[in-house]
């Protein structure tokens, strides 16, 4: 099977609050962890999404082991490893790291100064929090010891601020025009604009999640930040045939003939259950025409796009799994 | 594909009978000056708090309805493309003026954070002053974008909102949207965040000079200040500490407007609602609300479960469903039908699902009262969409 994204090493995924932006970023992890690779899925909202969705304890900042990627094509599977990603933590590690600032870093965390940079200055919090997904992208063989990862996968913040949130160099240049933090900013920028870095958005066939994906690759092409592909959520089953849409909508169904047919086929025939049948339908063809116009809008977007199905039961880990091979059958991955 | 994980057993069929939320009666009070809806992002608290202002001005309440970041079409609809932070007549208001008419308006205005912020500030800082604040860089980025700023904002808009109205007597009735928060607790944290902020140490420290005798300098001090001079640069350093010092001139009114904000959401007269979609996570941020305003004895008004699945007719369960589809589906006919009675199955599934999460919202809050929404097959964006919305609100 191949993907849709054979360069990409990082993966964004953002969309509109409620449409499902976590749960697309861990199938995703999943899909991309088939034949054998190595994945790392990180957020930055210290939300514990990725947690709850896999049901394990709350994530430190520590990478760690979360899943077995999805299992394809008779090719073992690879693993997935999760991160949440906490500024305050960033920060102290940041300055570790570039200024081997060992006492002056817990110093400034003494003096509320890791908070402060953290709060007041959301671009120097942005920059910390992608400065730690660029390094983990960024590994080879010269990190001695740390885990490499064949793709990162970002459950992100939402589609409002997206844009700014990798724009880090434009965000940070009305605070700091020069020095080092600037300097780490442009490195990032350069990864972010490049092919090997792909923002999904993820949205459902509704009015509103539609317009505000429409709007959110307005930004990131202005930002010159990689569009990848759209990825709709929650779609609704197609159990009924156009012309039976038509006609659920109308009122028109033939109601002696599902009579019949619920007969035959064992079920108890009422008028209860008929009209509760019928205005079923009927809701469902209103939802369905809605998902088609709204669907028509997305296929204008000019990105390619993926569609995953509502399941009824919920998202569990199964669940998980399902979504996953769906969207490596469906190329995302 | 679309093969699911049905959860459905003994336990889905058990409804805990909850207390119900009588909306009308809430809007009705003239004693509910506020109402605040609040809960995660998506669940519909835009449409929720629309609704109920239209809801409430053609009960003849005199309202206006402060959202956050309406879909464009709704916002079209009220009248209120312009972010201008100022409230504006909806027309199409039933009842509304006129003779006969129950003297019921409806205003709408869209939140401007950063004019918000800007007011607070030349209204609380000298002209001098204030163009120094607002001219600096950092305030620039706290002022758009700040976690918090805009639940801030929004609560400050609600303290002037209600003095205006107090004042000239023009509203009876102030509905708030809340901003979709990363966590529920921003809002609530937002003005307290600002405060212990700006008295934190650090920002102690850079004032310290500025205030003459050095003794809050330690040894720590230095290297702080160098530290962050290495990181961000000297002259952001400079910028910083014009900052604070210039904030800090104003910011005992800011602290003082906090609190009278943070007294008027625990006044009687306020009534949040706690707005959700059946699903677990916002269920979960929802609960966590709930407590949460519970700590801070805000009143609750009750909780508003949107976008539920419409309970299935009939009596015919998922399983019974999907088993009489696969019949009809061998013998090769009735895929009209194979697929109704799979629609049915999947319907059924989802408010089994849903009403098994509710009730554990249930078992845990047993004093909420709570309204189920049912979802609407379309999109909501005129007044008639809004009324229906009132509706299913009103009947419970």
């Amino acid at each position: 099977m191949s993907t849709d994204w054979p360069r990409v090493r990082l993966h964004v995924v953002t969309g509109k609050g409620g449409t499902g932006k976590t749960t697309v970023a861990a199938s995703l992890a999943l899909a991309l962890a088939s034949h054998g690779r190595h994945v790392l899925l990180c957020e930055v909202e210290g939300r514990q999404g990725i947690a709850r969705m896999f049901d394990v304890e709350p994530l430190p900042y520590e990478e760690r082991r979360l899943a077995t990627g999805l299992a394809s094509d008779g090719q073992s599977a690879g693993t997935v490893h999760a991160l949440s990603i906490d500024p305050e933590a960033a920060l102290l590690e940041y300055l570790a790291m570039y200024y081997k600032l060992g006492r002056a870093g817990r110093a400034l965390d003494r003096f509320g100064v890791v908070e402060f940079a953290t709060t007041i200055a959301p671009g120097v919090r942005d920059v910390l929090l992608t400065g730690k997904v660029f390094e983990a992208v960024q590994r080879n063989s010269r990190n001695k010891g740390a885990r490499q990862y064949d793709a990162v996968v970002l459950d992100a913040p939402p589609t409002g601020r997206i844009g700014q949130f990798l724009n880090v160099s434009d965000e940070l240049a009305g605070l700091a025009k020069v020095g080092p933090i600037k300097h780490q900013a442009d490195t990032m920028m350069t990864l972010f604009r490049s092919p090997r870095t792909a923002v999904h958005l993820v949205t459902l066939l509704e009015e509103m999640p539609v317009q505000e994906t429409a709007d959110g690759i307005d930004h990131l092409r202005e930002a010159g930040l990689p569009v990848g592909g759209v990825v709709v959520n929650l779609v609704r089953p197609r159990d009924l045939k156009v012309k039976d849409l038509a006609a659920a909508r109308k009122g028109t169904l033939d109601r002696g003939a599902i009579a019949a047919d619920l007969s035959g086929a064992g079920v108890e025939v009422d008028d209860a259950l008929l009209d509760g049948l019928l205005t079923e339908a009927r809701d469902h063809a209103e939802r369905r025409a809605l998902e088609d116009s709204q669907r028509k809008l997305v296929k204008g977007l000019g990105v390619p796009s993926y569609e995953l199905p509502r399941l009824a039961g919920g998202v569990d880990l199964g669940g998980l799994y399902e979504l996953a091979q769906s969207l490596k059958d469906q190329g995302l991955a | 594909m679309t093969r699911s994980h049905p959860r459905v057993g003994p336990l889905a069929a058990r409804s805990t009978p909850t207390k119900v939320l009588d909306v009308d009666a809430l809007l009705d009070d003239t004693g509910t000056g506020i109402i605040v809806c609040c809960g995660s992002g998506g669940v519909g608290k835009t449409t929720t708090s629309a609704a109920l202002a239209l809801r409430a001005a053609e009960r003849g309440r005199k309202v206006v309805v402060l959202t956050i970041d309406p879909a464009r079409r709704l916002a079209q609809s009220m009248g209120i493309e312009a972010l201008d932070n100022t409230p504006r007549p909806v027309s199409g208001v039933e009842g509304a003026g006129g003779p006969g008419g129950h003297g019921g308006s409806l205003d709408a205005m869209m939140l401007d954070m950063k004019r918000t912020f800007d007011e607070v500030v030349e209204s609380q800082a000298s002209p001098e002053k204030a163009k120094q604040i607002l001219e600096n860089p950092f305030y620039i980025a706290l002022s758009s974008s700040f976690a918090g700023t805009q639940e801030y904002m929004a609560m400050e808009k609600l303290g002037q909102l209600q003095r205006d109205a107090q004042q000239t007597g023009d509203y009876d009735l102030i509905v708030v949207d809340t901003p979709p928060s990363r966590s529920a607790l921003d809002f609530l944290d937002a003005p307290e965040r600002l405060s212990s902020f700006l008295d934190g140490r650090f920002v102690r420290l850079l004032l310290a000079p500025a205030r003459g005798p050095a003794r809050i300098m330690t040894a720590g001090l230095g290297l702080v200040t160098g530290a962050l001079s290495k990181i961000l640069g000297g002259q952001l350093i400079t910028d910083l500490q014009t900052f604070v010092a210039a904030l800090d001139t104003v910011f005992g009114g800011f602290r003082a407007r906090a609190q009278q904000t943070y007294a008027l959401l625990q006044a009687d007269g306020t009534a949040f609602l706690v707005v959700a979609a059946p699903e677990s996570d916002a269920l979960r941020e929802a609960a966590y609300f709930v407590e949460r305003l519970g700590e801070e004895r805000m009143p609750l008004a009750g909780l508003v479960v949107n976008r539920a699945t419409p309970a299935p007719a009939g009596r015919l369960s998922a399983d019974e469903a999907m088993a009489a589809a696969e019949r009809l589906q061998r013998t090769g006919k009735g895929s009209l039908t194979a697929g109704l009675l799979r629609l049915h199955a999947d319907r059924a599934r989802m408010r089994d699902r849903e009403a098994v999460l509710r009730d554990r919202f249930a078992a845990a809050h047993p004093q909420v009262p709570t309204v189920v929404v049912p979802a609407l097959a379309g999109d909501v964006h005129d007044l008639e969409g809004l009324r229906k919305v009132g509706n299913m609100l009103a009947a419970g």
